[in-house]
């Protein structure tokens, strides 16, 4: 968090039905409805995220993302990456405060793989759902379907994919964690850290610009990933892939799409980096075994299906 | 219970389909695959189809992938679609969703 970036956020998802979303998301996934506002948007959060959200459902004819935000440590420090912006050449709209519910002023601009991106510095802090902040218990009680703990990260696919790793790393503070390669150097996709974790937001090299390929959370070992998947069985929810694991990261996974198409993940575990890593390099004749470690291969679905 | 017929007017082939059953599910159930599966929730586009002949009724789709007048042309994604009578299809389309980056080995090794 070099440049003053802390963390993912949130994310507005599109959705074709907003009841239906409304029911997975928090019965299927866990999370939990936090507010609802004059414009219908419905506001969720895993249960260990200390702001009051984390997830934004707009009700819409196509689904997708509207754009993800990401958290600044303060005003001058969003300042400052204004004036970088813009030395870079982005544009910059202004969204005013209380635009999301209890959000402050967000700084949204769109990156070069095509994806809207923003970044503000105040959200209402309503600390960890069910549990108190001194002496807190290990978990609260009442939660439902999966218990995903919180939004972590997502993979997009867009164009100009180099230009945006560079936005990301020179002007947002991130640094590369893992990279898919050509012998020629090309890179395929870019993982992108704030943090210790594997990924914060991840890009992969596509024809079609500003596409969601899936939207991430947190849980808490591979036993929670199996209960996951029996509940996708439990709920009729489409599965895409796994329980599996990846190459890329390392990390336990599976995938599946909610009711309007979006792709979910549910993961735990995998890798961890510090800037001074050097980035993990997978080759690209072996990209089946760098995304699903066991399959070693990618299906036509998870290659294609993006909304 | 009331079944239609789904004829696939590209193959020759045809599956049955349950009063209230979307076209992709009577085929996944039927054993066929012509019609590739995605997300099954309107979203992806993947398995766009068109409908030559019959009625159908459709749930919420995707307007990035069927637009007004393509609906008007009998395009729907058949995870949506349930028939309503017989119905006649093709499952060509115009051309995949979306091309994907890595065009290296993405078999086994």
């Amino acid at each position: 968090m070099k440049n003053g970036v802390l963390r993912p956020g949130h994310i507005q998802l599109r959705v074709l039905d907003i009841q239906a979303a409304l029911n997975f998301y928090t019965n299927v996934l866990g999370l939990r409805h936090m507010g609802t506002d004059p414009q219908g948007r419905i506001y969720l959060k895993g249960w260990t995220e200390v702001d009051k959200y984390s997830v934004v459902l707009r009700e819409s004819d196509t689904p997708g993302m509207d754009f993800m935000g990401f958290k600044v440590i303060d005003e001058d420090a969003l300042n400052m990456l204004e004036q970088k912006l813009i030395k870079a050449g982005i544009a910059i709209e202004h969204k005013e405060k209380g635009e999301l519910q209890d959000c402050g002023q967000r700084l949204q601009f769109v990156a070069p793989s095509g994806h809207r991106f923003e970044l503000y510095f105040e959200k209402a802090y309503t600390g960890k759902w069910g549990i108190e902040d001194t002496d807190p218990e290990a978990w609260p009680r009442g939660l439902k379907g999966m218990k995903a703990t919180r939004f972590d990260h997502c993979l997009l696919y867009g164009n100009n994919i180099d230009e945006t790793a560079e936005l990301f790393v020179n002007v947002l503070g991130f640094f590369v964690s893992e990279q898919v390669a050509t012998p020629e150097g090309e890179k395929l996709a870019q993982f992108l850290s704030l943090s210790t974790k594997a990924h914060d937001i991840a890009f992969i090299k596509s024809e079609e610009a500003g596409k969601l390929h899936h939207v991430s959370f947190l849980l808490d070992s591979w036993e929670e990933i199996l209960r996951a998947s029996d509940l996708l069985s439990m709920t009729n929810t489409p599965l895409d892939i796994g329980p599996t694991r990846h190459g890329l990261t390392h990390g336990k996974t599976v995938y599946f799409f909610d009711p309007s198409g979006n792709r979910c993940e549910v993961f735990a575990g995998g890798d961890y980096s510090y800037p001074d890593h050097k980035p993990v390099t997978w080759s690209a004749q072996n990209i089946g075994k760098a995304i699903f470690y066991h399959e070693q291969e990618v299906s036509e679905r998870f290659r294609t299906a993006v909304t | 219970m009331l079944f239609f017929t789904i004829f696939n007017a590209d193959s020759g082939e045809a599956f049955r389909c349950a009063e209230g059953t979307t076209i992709l599910q009577a085929m996944e159930l039927s054993g066929y695959s012509f019609i590739p599966i995605g997300c099954k929730g309107g979203g992806c586009g993947i398995c766009k189809i068109r409908v030559l002949s019959g009625e159908y009724r459709c749930g919420k789709m995707s307007a990035a992938h069927i637009h007004q007048e393509a609906a008007a042309d009998g395009f729907l994604l058949a995870c949506k679609g349930i028939p309503t009578s017989d119905l006649s299809i093709s499952t060509q389309k115009d051309g995949p969703a979306l091309a994907w980056a890595f065009t290296t080995n993405l078999t086994k090794k």
